[in-house]
């Protein structure tokens, strides 16, 4: 196993929750949604540190991470943005919504725009038929989103995100 | 919705008219009397025999009775059993299971303390999907606060009945909704089903005896027991008693949930209900029972909905979604779709789900980019038989159940795709055609300025054309002209 490089305190984090969860396996489900919660994705040496703590083999861990879509190795952007494809959003035009995103960021499913501030993926179904088809943007939902639509609602955290470095400048 | 006439409410009695953060909301709706009355006044025995006899099914898509899995659970000796509710709707475009934890949460927890008491269990365990943070929220409360009224706890109206539940979060796989996967990833693993027998009522959560039952089921309960099951068994057809939610989405005026009877027909769901198709456009289909269901045709429409007539026509109930389509979609992109969904939320533990949709979604896309053949139809059947055969799990079996039922409903739809190089409902982008009408164009020009790969070419004040192996088919200039002068073939 290669050394961890992580943060010492970063590796404390995750000791914290493990133990939290009184370092049982049967509770690695929980761990990783705590974990993400914090850090946003599983990189390989956070599984590393948890499989440790939690006493199993990093494959089992590895194995349980890529078995469910909400886990993710690849850091997501400032804004992830996710596109409904459940059914009820594919016939009212989901697939066209995502196309517009998609060349308005220039980046593909599953990944950020090279500043880090905006990640696309697509979610199956968020139980929001009636506002198909739907968008959200970290926790704000987007309801009847038409191509059209999509440059505003880019622009609209480009506004945010520009607010923020003009206080901060 | 507009027409409340046909509807029967019974899971969804309580959504949207009491406040599910408040218990006392729920107890003046009669809210945990029907717990009551089975500590106090009932044996286990009696209330498995009322639900029996009530004829409820299980309304996570199986139709499983749920009389007899309780009382099949209750029959296994052991010290240590559970309540598992199924929380994990993942079947994309239905709702129901969410908006009854979000607006009735409490009837949820009532049932499994009434299914822990005929069971023998003093624990319920709840499943849900992270994707319902609201729903999460709301049970937290809903449980901090039955347990505060004593409704659930220790020595529930002084019966010695203990029961505590608890709760697990899914992490996104569609396969979780199966029992056995489902009870996988409780345990922290990877959700992959396992062969039954033992079924979980033997052998379950941490090797032990666990009823697995649907939100909406649970939800039906405490009625069955305050009414009485000669009540509920008088509501539905001969097979399928009590009401069904739906989930009515897609191209379709009214959105939302309906609970009917059972035996209401498609007709008057859709119709009545449903307010009719959006924009005035005809009906093509309803799909029902989602990824693993099928698509009807108009033929259908008057079929009256339960169990085993939507099985008979080459669908299922599953758990309740109704995606109603009109003339422009084209089935072969939907059962395409449902193929993409499968091919991602198949476990991959055995071949027939993972290598053989994948093929199937090959054949699929070469049909819907101009390149099928008619023999292509056939190798879809014959490949959609086997996965059905040979695949573990339900998820398997049923994936091809999108194919098999356009197919057989939409047969002439795939010949226009294969023989003709036709997609009757312009969808299929690579098998469409834009022409300039030479005589209607005016060379305004207009076409010209909005194509966004150059494809057409023509001077001022003459006839415009399109380069064909150019042209990417988005329908720029077909919108964009004044005069008609472009055809969509």
């Amino acid at each position: 196993m290669p050394e961890i490089k992580l943060a010492e305190n970063t590796v404390q984090l995750i000791k914290d929750v493990c133990a939290e969860f009184e370092n049982k396996e049967s509770e690695l489900i929980n761990v990783l949604h705590k974990v993400q919660g914090k850090f946003g994705y599983l990189p390989a040496e956070v599984q590393e540190v948890i499989a440790k703590e939690l006493k199993m083999g990093v494959a089992k861990v590895y194995g349980v991470v890529t078995f469910y879509s909400f886990f993710t190795m690849i850091p997501q952007g400032e804004f992830p943005i996710s596109i409904c494809m459940g059914t009820a959003c594919y016939v009212r035009g989901a697939e066209q919504v995502l196309a517009e995103f998609k060349r308005q960021l220039k980046v593909e499913v599953g990944e950020s725009t090279d500043d880090g501030k905006f990640s696309i993926n697509c979610l199956r179904c968020v139980g929001a038929c009636g506002l198909a088809p739907v968008v959200t943007v970290g926790e704000k939902v987007f309801g009847r989103v038409a191509p059209n639509q999509v440059k505003k609602i880019i622009a609209e955290y480009r506004d945010e995100i520009n607010n923020e470095e003009a206080k901060t400048a | 919705m507009t027409d409340t006439k046909k509807q029967l409410r019974i899971a969804l009695r309580n959504c949207g008219l009491i406040d599910p953060e408040q218990i006392e909301d729920y107890i003046a709706q009669d809210g945990y009397f029907a717990l009551g009355k089975c500590l106090t006044e009932l044996t286990p025995e009696i209330v498995i025999e009322e639900i029996k006899s009530s004829g409820l099914r299980g309304r996570g898509g199986g139709g499983f009775p749920t009389g007899l899995k309780w009382e099949i659970t209750k029959n296994v000796k052991n010290e240590q059993k559970y309540v598992v509710c199924n929380a994990d709707e993942g079947d994309p475009g239905a709702f129901m299971d969410r908006s009854i934890l979000e607006g009735d949460p409490h009837s949820v927890l009532e049932a499994m303390a009434i299914c822990g008491y005929c069971i023998g269990a003093n624990t319920g365990i709840i499943y849900i999907r992270a994707e319902y943070p609201l729903a999460i929220a709301r049970l937290k409360t809903a449980i901090k606060q039955a347990e505060e009224y004593g409704l659930i706890g220790d020595n529930i109206f002084d019966s010695g009945f203990n029961f505590k539940i608890e709760m697990r979060y899914g992490a996104g796989a569609f396969v979780c909704g199966e029992e056995t996967a489902l009870i996988h990833s409780m345990e922290g693993l990877r959700g992959e089903p396992t062969v039954k027998p033992p079924f979980p009522s033997v052998s379950g959560y941490m090797k032990k005896p666990t009823n697995v039952n649907n939100v909406e089921t649970f939800a039906s309960v405490p009625v069955i027991i305050n009414k009485g099951a000669s009540w509920f068994n008088k509501i539905g057809t001969e097979k399928s008693k009590g009401t069904k939610v739906f989930a009515l989405a897609g191209k379709i005026n009214n959105v939302g949930l309906v609970e009917v009877p059972m035996g209401t027909t498609l007709r008057e769901v859709i119709y009545e209900i449903g307010g009719g198709i959006m924009n005035g456009k005809e009906f093509k289909s309803v799909q029902t029972g989602g990824p693993s269901g099928g698509c009807l045709t108009k033929d259908f429409l008057d079929t009256p909905i339960d169990y085993d007539n939507l099985i008979a026509a080459g669908s299922m109930m599953g758990s309740g979604g109704m995606i109603v389509m009109d003339e422009d979609d084209c089935m072969v992109s939907i059962a395409k779709f449902y193929l993409e969904f499968t091919l991602e939320e198949s476990c991959g533990k055995c071949n027939p789900c993972r290598i053989g949709n994948k093929r199937l979604h090959e054949i699929l896309t070469k049909i819907t980019e101009g390149n099928g053949t008619v023999d292509d139809i056939e190798r879809l059947k014959v490949l959609s038989n086997v996965i059905k055969d040979t695949s573990l799990c339900g998820l398997g079996q049923s994936s091809p159940n999108p194919v098999l039922s356009t197919i057989a409903n939409f047969g002439d739809e795939y010949l226009a795709h294969v023989k003709d190089g036709k997609c009757p409902a312009g969808q299929c982008k690579s098998l469409l055609r834009y022409d300039i009408v030479e005589d209607l164009c005016t060379g305004c020009t207009l076409c010209f300025r909005n194509c966004p790969v150059g494809a057409i070419t023509g001077e001022r004040r003459l006839p415009h054309f399109i380069d064909q192996s150019l042209c990417i088919k988005c329908g720029v200039c077909f919108e964009k002209c004044k005069f008609d002068a472009i055809t969509l073939t």
